[in-house]
């Protein structure tokens, strides 16, 4: 093999790994903050992030049938929707459901499991059972060619960016806006921060309802990578909560920097090691250091 | 007489003897050989539920890795099964006669070192109980003594369940694979798959299900179950009261690995084989569930919660074949919701009451008395047990010594109700 | 090779017989039909009555493997139809009995018990994957039950009471890689496959048949587990090794991500040459045409077959199901089981098991969408072996097809 060769090799094998982190980042960034802020254990939001991609499908084909025109255009506009719609129905499962379980979380665990059944059979009930292609715009697919033998991506970077804006917009929100006070001080102290006049009820909604959605955009996002079928949403949901438990629960700088490792160590020993292996020892990696370190890389500050 | 129904109503025999009643008499009489064996095979969830309440009800530790022990114990036995049905005879038509014949397609031409073992069938029945336990006891010790708890030992439990899934799936020519280990005929050279015995399996396992419930009834009622609930309450107290609080759950935590890897040896019996379907996370929820069905601090309730669950599973799956996961979501979303203490905590806060104000309204117009109120609800609870006469011969299984200790959670609110 | 196939002088025989075969078979049944009591027809306790005669459906309606039953419940809901409107077997009305495997192999080992003990049908149509019927097989075995599974699978299994109208191994591996070799001169291989016991069986042969029968070189061996959705360092790893030929039988939801993927990643039908065992149109509705232009599929069925036979085929599903329904390889032979089973009922005069197991090796199927199947002793069809070319509006175009009928060869010699 040539110099050139190894060295587009490890170019596009470091991608690989930055595109797996952007994968990982996107899907646990909703949940650190449904789990890791509110502590409310969603095993449904796998299924939100497949309400999003059902999203990115039904505009698609509405896109497709009437509007031909505006297939190169309607992907952005989608994404919203698809924030949107899971946001609204992460506002509804909030209030039917778990605004009555804060006080015990593992019992959110078995409601939302139960909430995650009747939703994958919803979306086989209306959608139908088969997977489902949305047809996504031309400058989406396919790869950007730098030089000969040089492949990165398109839609890679198109998640890598879609991520960064995210994390960013979330970060953001969460220390610098009036939101991320009132979430941040509804985590630290439920009762102080009622007594100190924050509508504790609303902010946990509003909480709850955006990490939906950002769910929703994660899901959106991976119609470009990934299959959309009425049970997608289990491939990745056992990943999430990796992710976020191994960064630390509380942490949002702790979910980044844990999706990082997650997908710099799976995808090196993939490329070294058979699939299943490598799966196997990214997985135990995670258990002997969450069994050294319980509480995750990056710890918050209060002990209980 | 007195203080023999207070005694009954608060080591909870009573309820007991009404399941062995229901599992022993009824429903052999009721059912015919196939829902039997359906019977037998949910009662062996049932073992992961009392384990999950020893573990969670009482030790307040929730595990979403039960699996990983029920298919433990489940793949020891089903390894013995395996090496007993590929005898070079029956395997002729193999590359290799006389290995299992996964390990065939997959080219292994001679058994593995760590199969030969499996041969014997004592190795293998400790084996069940074992290996389980001693991966239990790696796994929580490391973490109990690093105080890691709630979510977080949930969590982690959860990806030992995933790990132990893809390494079986990963090394099929050792595992089976996803397939699992299928086709096993004999035990020991009897045939476990005629309806005999089947039904035979059916009373060993409730039998085993009934000693396992009186055992951990019995540690309930014991220094040992206090203390667990004490640490479930307010684990710093008991830490600074100078007990080792870690060992406490790290017992916890192998009695119900112990008790899972049984229920997941007798199911290779029942069903004739054991696959990774059983391991993974799916299913690991789904045993959490019976418990929370039933009532995770009831150990009766959790049978309960498992049949209920199961039966629920199939007669939905029969009936309604488009709708029953949606059934099945509404029961787990309404026992959360609106029944917290699952069955049993149904029971306690409104079935109970209700036949005490019928019963004490009888009473008044002078009605012939027919028992306390805590013995009439309790039958109530299952719905066709005899009636309550059967409860007493269980009486004589117990030490005073049990009977002294002071009254935990059911028990003592029988007694005070039936004042 | 030779051995492989059909000497075609025997072949040219079925096919004569075969045009004439249908109005003779439905003329001659329906009267010999009625004259037939439940009692002669029915020794073993089975669910049949004067007017009626009781089968099981075991699919798994719910869980992950949904996305890829359904179709076979379509297709074999259809075919029961079709058989009913035609006045039914032996003059009896076929009734289905649905069960939901729900993905889970007990759940299957459950129900199947339930279908034969309980509700005594007399042929249960279902399965899927592999895991499933193992699951299910030693209870058929037990309670001598009678199992049509559709799916093309790994071989290395025949039994009493299974009928396989699927392709084993062999047929579907060993022409398409003939076909690499010779079309597309392919020598060096990369072999990807989902981590369990078909795609290793499979390329187990391919393996052996590519260094040992064609003097050609396996690059690449690699498994994942199901449902792995991230492919960015395999496709590197194929960057690497530059084979002439991708031999994928990746399944389910890891599918889609690997054709995006690799679609993303630069290669594509136009620079790179990629055959599979796992894409029907089933899938590609999954995967979207666009990611599979050019890749090349090896199955016995596609839609676009061109004969009379699938033409009604095509037109009835779609009436029964959408226009827009799709049929894959496998909803294919699912259609073929309650035919067969017709077919060998008649040939019996009895709904008895063991009678109708008997009267099955040779049973012929001249209106079979896929063109024409014939049961082998042991118990898998004759059937032809295609390839095809996926197009972008997700339709495949057939390209080569076996000149004769694959014999099927659960147990091969050599590839053990």
């Amino acid at each position: 093999m040539s110099f050139d060769e190894i060295y587009n090799i490890t170019l596009m094998q470091g991608f690989a790994g930055l595109s797996l982190f952007a994968v990982l980042l996107l899907m646990g960034l909703g949940l650190a903050i449904i789990f890791g802020q509110m502590g409310v254990i969603n095993m449904a939001h796998g299924e939100f992030m497949t309400i999003g991609a059902y999203t990115i499908f039904l505009l698609s084909t509405l896109t497709e049938s009437y509007a031909p025109g505006l297939m190169q255009a309607y992907f952005p506009f989608a994404i919203v929707c698809a924030f949107i719609v899971a946001f609204i129905f992460g506002w509804l499962a909030e209030w039917a459901l778990i605004r009555h379980l804060y006080k015990r979380p593992l019992d959110t665990l078995l409601a939302t499991w139960g909430l995650s059944l009747a939703m994958q059979q919803a979306f086989r009930t209306l959608i139908g059972p088969k997977e489902v292609s949305p047809t996504l715009p031309d400058w989406l697919m396919g790869s950007w060619e730098v030089t000969e033998g040089l492949d990165i991506p398109i839609n890679g970077m198109f998640v890598l960016a879609l991520t960064l804006l995210v994390t960013g917009g979330v970060l953001l929100a969460l220390y610098k806006s009036r939101w991320g006070l009132r979430v941040r001080a509804t985590v630290a102290n439920r009762a102080m921060a009622n007594a100190t006049g924050i509508n504790t009820t609303r902010t946990d909604r509003v909480t709850f309802a955006i990490g939906c959605g950002i769910a929703g955009v994660a899901g959106a996002a991976f119609t470009t990578i990934g299959s959309t079928g009425p049970t997608s949403g289990s491939l990745y949901i056992v990943d999430a909560f990796l992710v976020v438990t191994f960064g630390g629960a509380a942490s949002l700088w702790g979910t980044v920097v844990s999706a990082f490792g997650i997908a710099q160590t799976q995808s090196i020993s993939e490329f070294f090691l058979s699939g299943s292996m490598a799966k196997v020892l990214t997985l135990l990696l995670i258990v002997t250091i969450l069994m050294l370190r319980p509480q995750g890389l990056f710890a918050s500050k209060v002990r209980r | 007489m007195d203080a023999l129904k207070t005694w009954l109503d608060r080591s909870g025999l009573a309820s007991i003897a009404i399941l062995a009643v229901l599992l022993l008499v009824v429903f052999p009489l009721a059912m015919d050989s196939f829902r039997l064996n359906l019977v037998g095979k949910y009662l062996t969830y049932g073992f992961v539920a009392i384990g999950l309440v020893m573990l969670w009800g009482y030790g307040g530790v929730l595990s979403l890795g039960q699996g990983v022990f029920f298919g433990l114990g489940g793949y020891a036995m089903a390894m013995f099964l395996k090496l007993e049905a590929s005898d070079p005879q029956s395997t002729a038509i193999q590359s290799t006669p006389g290995i299992p014949d996964f390990m065939d397609w997959n080219q292994l031409t001679a058994l593995p070192l760590w199969w030969e073992p499996f041969n014997s069938f004592g190795f293998t029945l400790s084996a069940v109980v074992a290996v389980p336990v001693l991966l239990a006891f790696v796994i929580s010790y490391a973490m109990f003594k690093r105080r890691v708890g709630g979510v977080y030992f949930a969590i982690i439990t959860q990806a030992v369940a995933l790990i132990l899934t893809v390494l079986i799936i990963g090394q099929q020519g050792y595992t089976g694979g996803v397939n699992g280990m299928t086709d096993l005929k004999t035990l020991l050279g009897w045939d476990i798959r005629s309806d005999e015995a089947k039904t035979v399996l059916y009373f060993v396992t409730t039998a085993l299900l009934l000693a396992a419930v009186l055992l951990c009834r019995w540690i309930q009622l014991s220094k040992l179950g206090t203390l667990l609930l004490a640490m479930r309450d307010k684990e710093d107290r008991v830490r600074f009261s100078g007990y080792d609080v870690s060992m406490f759950k790290v017992f916890a935590f192998c009695l119900a690995a112990a008790l899972s890897a049984i229920g997941g040896a007798l199911f290779t019996l029942q069903v004739g084989f054991m696959s990774p379907t059983l391991i993974g996370i799916v299913p690991s929820i789904e045993m959490v569930i019976f418990a929370a069905v039933g009532g995770r601090m009831s150990l009766v309730g959790a049978v309960y919660g498992a049949l209920l669950v199961n039966f629920g599973k199939t007669y939905f799956s029969e009936t309604f074949p488009d709708l029953w996961l949606f059934l099945m979501a509404a029961l787990f979303i309404g026992v959360v919701m609106a029944f917290p203490n699952g069955l049993a905590g149904l029971y306690e806060s409104h079935v109970k009451p209700w036949l005490a104000r019928r019963k004490g309204g009888a009473a008044e117009a002078g009605g012939p008395p027919a028992g306390t109120p805590g013995e009439a609800g309790q039958q109530a609870a299952a719905p066709i047990a005899s009636p309550g006469p059967s409860a007493s011969p269980a009486a004589p299984h117990s030490t005073p010594a049990v009977a002294a200790d002071p009254g935990l959670g059911l028990g003592t609110k029988v007694s005070s109700q039936s004042a | 090779m030779s051995d492989q196939h059909l000497p075609s002088s025997q072949r040219r025989k079925f096919m004569l017989g075969a045009a004439a075969l249908p109005l003779a078979l439905a003329m001659s049944r329906i009267g010999h039909a009625a004259a037939l009591p439940t009692a002669q027809v029915n020794t073993t306790g089975l669910a049949v009555t004067d007017t009626e005669v009781v089968v099981g459906q075991l699919h798994s309606a719910t869980g992950t493997m949904a996305i890829s039953e359904t179709g076979s419940i379509q297709a074999e809901q259809l075919a029961i139809d079709q058989i009913n409107a035609m006045g039914g077997i032996l003059g009896r009305k076929i009734r289905v009995i649905k069960e939901d495997g729900a993905s889970d192999w007990p759940t299957f080992a459950e129900k199947s018990r339930k279908l034969l003990v309980n509700d005594k049908v007399a042929t249960v149509f279902g399965c899927w994957t592999s895991a499933s019927r193992k699951a299910v097989l030693p209870i058929f075995e037990k309670e001598n039950g009678l199992l049509y599974y559709p799916t093309f699978y790994e071989g290395l299994e025949q039994s009493k009471n299974v009928i396989y109208t699927g392709q084993e191994a062999t047929q579907q591996i060993l022409y398409g890689l003939d076909w690499a070799k010779q079309e597309k001169s392919a020598k060096t291989f990369f072999l990807i496959g989902s981590d369990y016991i078909w795609p290793r069986t499979s390329m187990k042969i391919a393996r052996k048949h590519v260094e040992a029968f064609q003097g050609g070189k396996i690059v690449g061996e690699e498994y994942y587990p199901l449902g792995h959705t991230n492919f960015n360092s395999l496709i590197n790893k194929i960057k690497i090794a530059k084979p002439d030929c991708i031999f994928a039988a990746v399944v389910g939801g890891s599918n889609v991500a690997f054709y995006k993927q690799l679609k993303a990643a630069g290669i594509t039908g136009a620079k790179q040459f990629l055959l599979t065992l796992s894409v029907t149109e089933d899938e590609m509705l999954g995967v979207g045409g666009e990611n599979f232009a050019g890749f090349y599929s090896s199955m016995k069925y596609f839609q676009s077959l061109d004969n009379a036979n699938n033409k009604a085929f095509v037109e009835a599903f779609k009436k029964a199901y959408g226009p827009k329904a799709v049929i894959g390889d496998v909803t294919q032979a699912a259609y073929l089981g309650p035919w067969l089973w017709k077919a060998a009922v008649e040939k019996a005069g009895s709904f008895d098991v063991d009678k109708v197991v008997a009267a099955s090796p040779g049973i012929e199927l001249p209106t079979a969408p896929e063109g024409y199947v014939k049961i082998h002793e042991n118990h898998h069809l004759y059937s032809k072996a295609r390839i095809a070319e996926g197009q972008p509006d997700g339709s495949f175009k057939v390209v080569a097809e076996s000149p004769e009928l694959m014999v099927p060869d659960p147990f091969p010699k050599g590839y053990q």
